[in-house]
């Protein structure tokens, strides 16, 4: 779902002058789409740094993020018909994952009977061994994708290159990013950060026989036919999964471009890859999350193609491939599943919602987390994927302002998980952890002062004192008061407290 | 029971017929670096006919250690509150935030114990932000006496999305004859406070805060007004420092808390800070 959009976001944030500008993504510091080898807090610091000094960044990423809130927001007038939706996701969300591991076992038997070869991959080493085993099997030399944010979590591009098969974008937003051999920016408007003068570079720079044009309805074009050879080409076609129906087996994707029904049918076999959450048990309840779906993506009412894929090409079938594979994808997934409220990160249905209201991810675009999923969502699922070792700072990027949770079509209350992943990231290593790296973020320090803050606020007696001292020698306050006074002036306690003037008065 | 931000986005609660007394817990930030504003909105209680109870030994609702992740001393600071309000009076919370704290979140931090759990939420019951207890509840209704006034106003994220109150400060101020409301851009924008990550992430608060500041001046309004300390000296100390790094002598975006507001317009004395 991404390159028209994408390209009309960037667009309307309007930038003349970024023909000259340094590229958006800089903040992301690499340039060739290495996989992520650990992303350490100080590394996530620099970036985060120097993505929200960047002018360019800045305002291309508030017009885009302001058109796409429009646009959801048109889309749902009626406060009540919204509420009562997100109420029903929700619900229907919760319900799978209840019933999480029968509808696995349901679904497969089910894929089966259809002819589908379904893989369970613990982690995304085993995703790509099992997927680099099926293109041997068939001798690949190129396989075109269709969007899937698995893939990109599991590096699968970078899997596939290291084993001399080519892996070829062709959802626009993606194709753009793989050309400029970045990661994406944005889970649904994967090169949101690109402004149309840098994509005609790149196009120009990168595409045999291209003149450079930034008219978007010719670059469209270009992309289109570069891709419509390949699709020819690939021996396998690659793409994600939105919904899987447990009870009839079928394989639900969404897409803008016709893209992802090229890469699902043309090819002779045909991969999808998801996360085991990404399940529902009937073909009724994919309706209403469909629907709220892409109405809090792009706000689209729907999206231009919707697929649903039951099996391989059948005997007397014109068209279709003759393989279809799935991978269950695991990944940490059942981590968070483990426990009853860090579950509700799964209902996540990859909307990007929460990125797009987010005030945070609006300053530091998507490259700057680091992380195949950026903005609110990419805080609370990134730590089961990754462990908290390399995410444990993730979850402090946020002043808890709820944005997310208010525009999340499945309810996610991604505040407060928040707020517990705080908790296990800060709290001191034990030996029953709920989550891998938990501790990561312990500081014997943080701890003292919190302890000792407790000990002054839980009694009356030790604050009154501190309190009464902090007032009487206020003019001791240090007028350098770290990241405060970075950008504002001194904090300095007043005269007298309230509690002098309540008593004053009396 | 969950947060409006997460549960429904029509809050709705019912409200108390208007009590004899009240009790006020100031919150530790208004206690001991706006406490004029908590003066104020004790006048403005009194001012109704309403006795103000205000308990000594109140500290703070533990929401600094809860949302930094560190439950147990936000439980051990709560649980030291969990006494203060022994009669069956609404409780009157001048921040959004230390509200919804109260409201919504003391129940989790006590959910593992019976007792306390229930003692919390008889206290969250009764919890209410000033602005929406004056409206709601006192019925709040002054002849506006104050030179015509252009004004914006900002309201928190904890007002508005746990508390869901962001409707009620432009009420307030639209019973006010002569104060016009001027409203920004992004208005529903976090001004990127949001407790210890103004120290952690100083970058990006630090761009938040500027954008707010810059929204609020647009609108050309002589004063910001905000129900909640927190964001009221995030907005006001940058707009200082701004004025600072400037050469400025006149502050450019003035702020007060809505209580002193109030309580200018209408014909009260509000608090010296000194």
């Amino acid at each position: 779902m991404s390159a028209t959009h994408a390209t009309a976001a960037t667009n309307s944030a309007g930038n003349p002058s970024a023909g000259s500008a340094p590229s958006g993504n800089r903040a992301s510091g690499r340039g060739d789409a290495r996989p992520i080898a650990f992303v350490s807090a100080q590394a996530l610091r620099e970036r985060m740094h120097e993505a929200v000094n960047d002018p360019h960044l800045r305002k291309s990423f508030r017009g885009a993020m302001d058109f796409l809130m429009a646009k959801r927001a048109a889309q749902f007038p009626d406060e009540s018909e919204l509420d009562s939706l997100r109420t029903l996701s929700e619900g229907i969300r919760q319900y799978s994952l209840s019933k999480l591991p029968d509808l696995l076992e349901q679904l497969e038997a089910n894929l089966t009977r259809n002819g589908v070869q379904v893989h369970w991959a613990a982690d995304a080493d085993e995703a790509n061994a099992i997927m680099l085993g099926i293109a041997r099997r068939h001798a690949a030399k190129t396989i075109v994708k269709g969007k899937s944010m698995v893939s990109e979590e599991i590096e699968f591009n970078h899997a596939m290159q290291a084993a001399g098969i080519d892996a070829l974008e062709s959802d626009m937003g993606e194709y753009i990013v793989q050309l400029a051999g970045e990661k994406p920016s944005h889970i649904i408007m994967p090169a949101i950060h690109k402004t149309r003068e840098q994509i005609a570079r790149l196009f120009a720079e990168n595409v045999p026989g291209v003149a450079y044009t930034d008219n978007v309805d010719a670059l469209i074009q270009i992309g289109r036919q570069v891709l419509r050879e390949k699709f020819e080409q690939a021996d396998i076609g690659l793409s994600g999964v939105n919904f899987a129906v447990a009870e009839t087996g079928t394989l639900c994707l969404v897409e803008n471009e016709g893209n992802g029904r090229m890469c699902t049918t043309v090819p002779r076999v045909h991969m999808a890859i998801t996360g085991i959450e990404k399940i529902v048990e009937k073909l009724e309840h994919v309706a209403p999350l469909f629907s709220i779906l892409t109405r809090s993506a792009t706000g689209q009412a729907i999206s231009t193609y919707f697929n649903m894929i039951s099996g391989p090409r059948k005997p007397g079938e014109k068209d279709g491939p003759e393989e279809v594979h799935l991978i269950l994808l695991d990944n940490g997934r059942s981590q968070a599943y483990a426990d009853e409220q860090l579950r509700k990160t799964l209902q996540c249905i990859r909307c990007g919602a929460c990125m797009n209201h987010c005030p945070v991810y609006t300053r530091i675009g998507g490259l700057a987390y680091g992380t195949t999923y950026p903005g609110p969502i990419g805080k609370i699922v990134s730590p089961h994927m990754m462990g908290l070792e390399q995410t444990h700072l993730l979850p402090t990027v946020s002043t808890l302002c709820g944005a997310c949770g208010e525009v999340c079509p499945v309810r996610i209350p991604i505040p407060e998980l928040l707020v517990r992943l705080r908790g296990e990231a800060q709290s001191k290593p034990h030996d029953n952890p709920v989550m891998v790296g938990q501790g990561a973020g312990y500081s014997p320090l943080v701890s003292f002062v919190w302890r000792t803050w407790a000990r002054i606020y839980a009694s009356p007696g030790n604050y009154r004192i501190f309190s009464w001292l902090a007032s009487r020698f206020r003019a001791l306050t240090p007028s350098r008061q770290s990241g405060w006074t970075a950008a504002r002036t001194p904090l300095t306690p007043a005269p007298r407290r309230l509690r002098d003037m309540v008593r004053d008065r009396q | 029971m969950s947060s409006p931000s997460h549960g429904s986005t029509q809050a709705s609660r019912t409200y108390p017929p208007r009590p004899a007394a009240v009790y006020f817990y100031a919150t530790c930030l208004v206690d001991l670096f706006v406490p004029e504003a908590g003066m104020d909105a004790i006048t403005l209680l009194e001012r109704e006919g309403i006795r103000v109870i205000f308990p000594d030994s109140q500290s703070c609702c533990g929401q600094p250690a809860f949302s930094s992740g560190f439950p147990q001393e936000a439980r051990k600071v709560a649980a030291s509150q969990l006494d203060l309000f022994p009669e069956d009076y609404p409780i009157i919370v001048p921040s959004g935030s230390c509200a919804g704290m109260i409201r919504w979140h003391w129940e989790k931090i006590f959910a593992d114990d019976p007792a306390l759990h229930a003692r919390a939420a008889a206290v969250a019951a009764r919890t209410f932000e000033l602005a929406e207890f004056l409206l709601h509840v006192v019925g709040f209704q002054r002849r506006d006496e104050g030179e015509p006034i252009t004004v914006t106003l900002h309201t928190s994220c904890s007002a508005r999305r746990e508390m869901g109150t962001h409707l009620v400060g432009r009420e307030l101020l639209a019973r006010l004859g002569n104060v016009t409301l001027a409203h920004h851009g992004h208005e529903s924008e976090c001004c990127g406070f949001g407790g210890s990550f103004s120290i952690k992430h100083p970058d990006i608060s630090t761009a938040m805060v500027s954008d707010k500041v810059a929204a609020l001046k647009a609108t050309g309004a002589r004063k910001v007004v905000t129900a909640d300390c927190g964001c009221l000296l995030n907005i006001t100390k940058r707009a200082e420092k701004e004025d600072r790094d400037a050469g400025r002598s006149m502050p450019s975006l003035p702020g007060e808390h809505l209580a002193t507001f109030l309580l200018r317009r209408t014909g009260g004395q509000p608090a010296e800070r000194s």
